[in-house]
């Protein structure tokens, strides 16, 4: 598989206002990231709440600009955003996010929504020709036709998200973000939603990046995961390796965390304490203060990602400790 | 004889009944699993018999709580209940904790409530219990609002207050479903460390059937303001009965399944203003006969401990899952 | 916190300052002053001399200039008609003004407030509608035409109350009584939709769930939430004690403030306008870090210097 696109020591940070008067402080989001999205791939990007996962999507379809590194796309550099380059690559990426009710437009039917990419874009002109390639987004996502002239609020939420799916479609693009997609859906309507999901990379060969907190739904649709930890990947690797075995301390409390039906609570690995602030993050490794496994050595440097048994992961603990104990 | 019994508990919203009468009985210390998808009326069941529900709603049948009547008692009679033989936490931690006062202080209310301490004594007695439900330096922190928690901590709060009135039975509305995946495991262990300690009984309201089947004995499954199918923990997840069940089970992905398409029910929950006739599941099951289409069938003793409402329940031992849902 | 106050008093004296500068310039391109004292007929020489001794022949910017001077040492400048210090002349007719304003005030958070809260408490009952029907009509009838049915009724048909002027209490009660009513209506319906949607808040929930009764429940957790956008109100009600009273006072011929803008308006008494202009402003500008003060006291997530962790 080709490399579609590239990111190079991506850091964000943004400055959060303490006071009223000046001292700012900064709040490094993603904080110095390596990562390779293949053609045709579905990464995903796993990691709780302030671990900087949403910021990285954002980066990877240039809807931000990086404090530093950069981005590859198709081996280019990421235009700088509003400039016309910029508006040409945003018809090849787009990004679906968790909800869907405040991603659509109150006041347009459906077919209104999915028509107006078609109409910035300049991809289909106005008449029989716009509509009859609506109808074939709206099919293509499993709506009904006769739900074109409906508006945002009559429909299910798991309809709604089809729309925003078949909004992003209508521009053609190559490469989608899914922020919690499903997050946001009941479990059966959450079924449905991935597997058209996966219809759509199977059928179109569409590249995407899929962030979410659900391990679960990450390891059905994933060929490959990233785990973030306070912006920074503690592992990656293949979806079947990470989630039988995984390495990194985080990586296997997280693993370990989601329920099992008929397992108990025997077993699972309870991490202490909380994810930290990313605007107080702990010296050296960000995981050290609730590893169980963490030393001084820990504390004192950020350990990198290395290659450990076909898997990346960032732990200086991981060739002795781990793996006496695994 | 059952601590709680509810007996044909209806619940109407201007006129929309939603509840259909439920009948569920919770014994001293179980744990009983309420599963099913949002709007099914879990939740509206329990703030239905603690009187929890806003004027508008129309609630009819009885619960009784120690051979106490509920449903239609004086409010002084149901306070008398509230917090001190059934607490209740919440699923949106931050949101269920009164952003104006100091958490100290929300927990020293219970405590005047139902063990009658005041000033130090309640001081130190809500010091401790914020100690036991694991709130780092308790003795400083008593004095912080809920702002200055995460939301795990103000779960870990609400849990404390629940706690101050000794309580024989904790409904556990959604209490992980807002929190990360490494908080999740941490509340869940402690809820059921709690209920070791104190013998209290639980109901754990929930979508996540992982959850429940770690922490409950046995478990009810809703569908559209009826009890579709109730089992013990084992021989409900070993063997679901009703289609609707086992639809729900299926559509979860399995962490340690590879990355197999999910199989999933069709369609989506009914409008509580639209009920299809006779069984709501009818529309959406791949085994709905005539009779289906027509009535109602009642939740009926199927197996030795569990029951079913359905005409054409699944075949104990039937392992192929694509069978349902061809 | 110091420089949290510093930061917002600096804010309040550059809103003051812009005010009195648009104030200033806009008296000055919408008429001429001279004109207007001396009269039409007045000859050139007359009106020129007026023109020199107000300084009104030198340009536009000088006179800005010259009158920032003025006041950045408390000079407000001298009435053209009076002759005397403008402030002296504003200061005089505050009293009188908030003996109208404050009990107005008062009348409008003891009646409107707690009917607000019955009306949330009561939702959709016989009272609620009346609440919700009174605030209508409070908020919707202008003063001037509230006033004037008052006076017809109370003054002219009954003849038991005085229709104007300012001759002891029984004078006050028609113009505390037009001013009262909108605002009574106003906060009726604020302290109505801030309670009904504290109500529906989950640790509303939390608190019921405990077992605590229901009254402590409204009183120890619900009203305490509904106090910020209540107090957000009071803020705009306390900046208008002084401004507040135009309309009534010209209806009641009351001499307070009010009449005093409308009579320096219409003689273009620059400096008396600028001056009530001042005082209008500094009440309101005021009350603003009232209110600002008042959210750090009732919400803790507003408190500055408190960050989270």
């Amino acid at each position: 598989m080709s490399t579609l696109l590239q990111a190079k020591g991506l850091i964000q940070q943004y400055r959060t206002a303490k006071t009223f008067l000046g001292k700012t402080s900064t709040m490094r989001a993603v904080d110095g990231i390596d990562l390779t999205v293949r053609e045709g791939e579905i990464l995903g990007i796993v990691g709780e709440s302030g671990s900087g996962k949403s910021t990285l999507g954002r980066l990877l379809l240039g809807l931000e600009p990086p404090f530093a590194g950069e981005i590859l796309y198709r081996g280019h550099p990421m235009p700088e955003p509003r400039t016309p380059a910029w508006r040409r690559l945003r018809a090849e990426m787009q990004l679906i996010f968790q909800d869907p009710l405040s991603a659509l437009d109150r006041r347009l039917t459906v077919s209104a929504q999915i028509g107006e990419p078609l109409e910035i874009h300049g991809l289909a002109a106005a008449g029989s020709e716009r509509d009859e390639r609506v109808a074939e987004l709206i099919a293509k996502v499993g709506l009904r036709q006769d739900q074109a002239g409906s508006y945002p609020h009559e429909l299910s939420g798991g309809q709604r998200q089809r729309v925003v799916i078949a909004r992003a479609l209508a521009s053609n693009p190559r490469f989608l973000v899914c922020d919690e997609p499903v997050s946001a859906l009941d479990v059966s309507i959450q079924a449905q939603v991935v597997n058209l999901l996966r219809d759509l990379q199977d059928r179109e060969g569409l590249t995407m990046v899929f962030i979410s907190h659900d391990l679960k739904v990450v390891r059905n649709i994933c060929d490959r995961v990233a785990v973030m930890y306070l912006g920074r990947i503690v592992e990656e690797a293949s979806s079947d390796a990470i989630f039988s075995d995984p390495r990194h301390p985080y990586t296997r409390a997280l693993v370990s965390s989601v329920p099992k039906i008929g397992a108990g609570l025997h077993g699972r690995i309870i991490l202490q304490g909380e994810p930290p602030n990313p605007a107080a993050r702990p010296s050296g490794c960000a995981f050290h203060p609730r590893c169980r496994f963490a030393d001084a050595d820990c504390a004192a440097t950020i350990p990198e990602l290395e290659l450990h048994d076909g898997r990346l992961a960032a732990c200086r603990k991981l060739r002795h400790t781990l793996r006496s104990a695994a | 004889m059952s601590f709680v019994s509810v007996r044909d508990l209806k619940v109407a919203f201007d006129g929309v009944q939603v509840l259909h009468g439920i009948n569920l009985d919770v014994r001293r210390g179980e744990a009983v699993g309420l599963v099913g998808e949002s709007g099914c009326g879990k939740s509206v069941t329990w703030l239905a018999a603690l009187g929890l529900l806003p004027g508008k709603a129309k609630v009819s049948g009885s619960v009784t709580v120690d051979g106490q009547e509920l449903i239609g008692a004086s409010p002084r009679r149901i306070e008398a209940v509230r917090g001190a033989k059934i607490a209740m936490i919440f699923q949106d931690p931050s949101s269920a904790l009164n952003p104006v006062h100091r958490v100290g202080r929300q927990i020293c209310e219970n405590l005047r409530l139902h063990r009658g301490l005041r000033g130090d004594a309640a001081r130190t007695e809500a010091i401790r219990l914020m100690d036991i439900v694991g709130i780092p330096s308790a003795n400083t922190r008593f004095d912080l609002y809920p702002h200055e928690f995460s939301g795990g901590q103000c779960q870990r709060v609400l849990i404390a207050m629940a706690l101050a009135g000794a309580p024989d039975l904790l409904i556990a509305d959604e209490p992980t479903t807002a929190l990360d995946a490494t908080i999740q495991a941490q509340i869940l262990d402690l809820l059921s460390n709690l209920r070791r300690q104190t013998g209290m009984a639980m109901v754990f309201i929930s979508h996540d059937l992982g959850a429940v089947s770690t922490v409950c004995d046995r478990a009810a499954v809703m569908y559209a303001g009826r009890i579709i199918e109730a089992n013990d923990i084992k021989q409900l997840f070993a063997a679901p009965r009703h289609p609707y069940t086992r639809g729900l089970f299926d559509a979860i992905p399995d962490l340690d399944a590879g990355r197999a398409r999910l199989s999933l029910i069709p369609g989506t929950v009914p409008d509580p203003k639209r009920l299809p006739q006779g069984c709501a599941f009818a529309p959406r099951c791949a085994r709905a006969g005539d009779l289906c289409r027509e009535y109602q069938p009642e939740l009926k003793e199927q197996t030795s401990t569990g029951l079913t409402a359905c005409f054409h329940p699944i075949p104990i031992g039937s392992a192929n899952r694509q069978e349902v849902f061809a | 916190m110091l420089k949290f106050t510093l930061a917002k008093l600096a804010r309040a004296l550059l809103t003051i300052l812009l005010v009195m500068s648009f104030a200033f310039i806009v008296l000055r391109l919408s008429g001429d002053p001279a004109q207007i004292m001396l009269g039409p007929d007045a000859p050139q020489d007359a009106v020129d001399a007026f023109r020199a001794r107000w300084g009104l022949d030198d340009p536009l910017w000088q006179q800005y200039l010259a009158y920032l001077k003025q006041i950045m040492t408390f000079d407000f400048g001298i009435s053209m008609r009076d002759q005397s210090p403008a402030i002296d002349l504003v200061l005089e007719r505050v009293p009188a003004t908030l003996a109208l304003t404050i009990p107005a005030l008062l009348l409008k958070i003891a009646i409107g407030i707690p009917a607000g809260i019955y009306a949330a408490l009561h939702r959709e009952s016989i009272a609620d509608r009346g609440v919700i029907m009174f605030a209508i009509f409070g908020f919707t009838i202008p003063s001037f035409v509230l006033g004037l049915v008052l006076v017809l009724i109370f003054a002219v048909n009954l003849g038991w109350l005085p229709a104007g002027g300012q001759d002891g209490w029984e004078y006050a009660i028609l113009p505390i009584a037009t001013m009262s009513i909108g605002g009574i209506g106003i906060f009726a319906r604020f302290t109505r939709s801030a309670m009904i949607e504290v109500l529906g808040q989950p640790y509303i929930r939390t608190a019921m769930a405990k077992g605590l009764p229901w009254r402590e429940v409204v009183w120890k957790h619900a009203l305490p939430n509904a106090a910020v956008p209540i107090v957000t109100l009071l803020g705009f009600m306390v900046g208008a004690l002084i401004a507040g009273a135009i309309v009534v006072e010209s209806i009641f011929s009351w001499p307070g403030i009010g009449r005093l803008i409308v009579v320096s308006v219409a003689n273009r008494d620059l400096a008396v306008v600028q001056c009530v202009l001042l005082v209008i402003a500094a009440s309101m500008v005021m009350a603003n870090l009232l209110v600002d003060f008042a959210y750090g006291v009732l919400d803790p997530r507003l408190r500055h210097g408190h960050g989270a962790h």
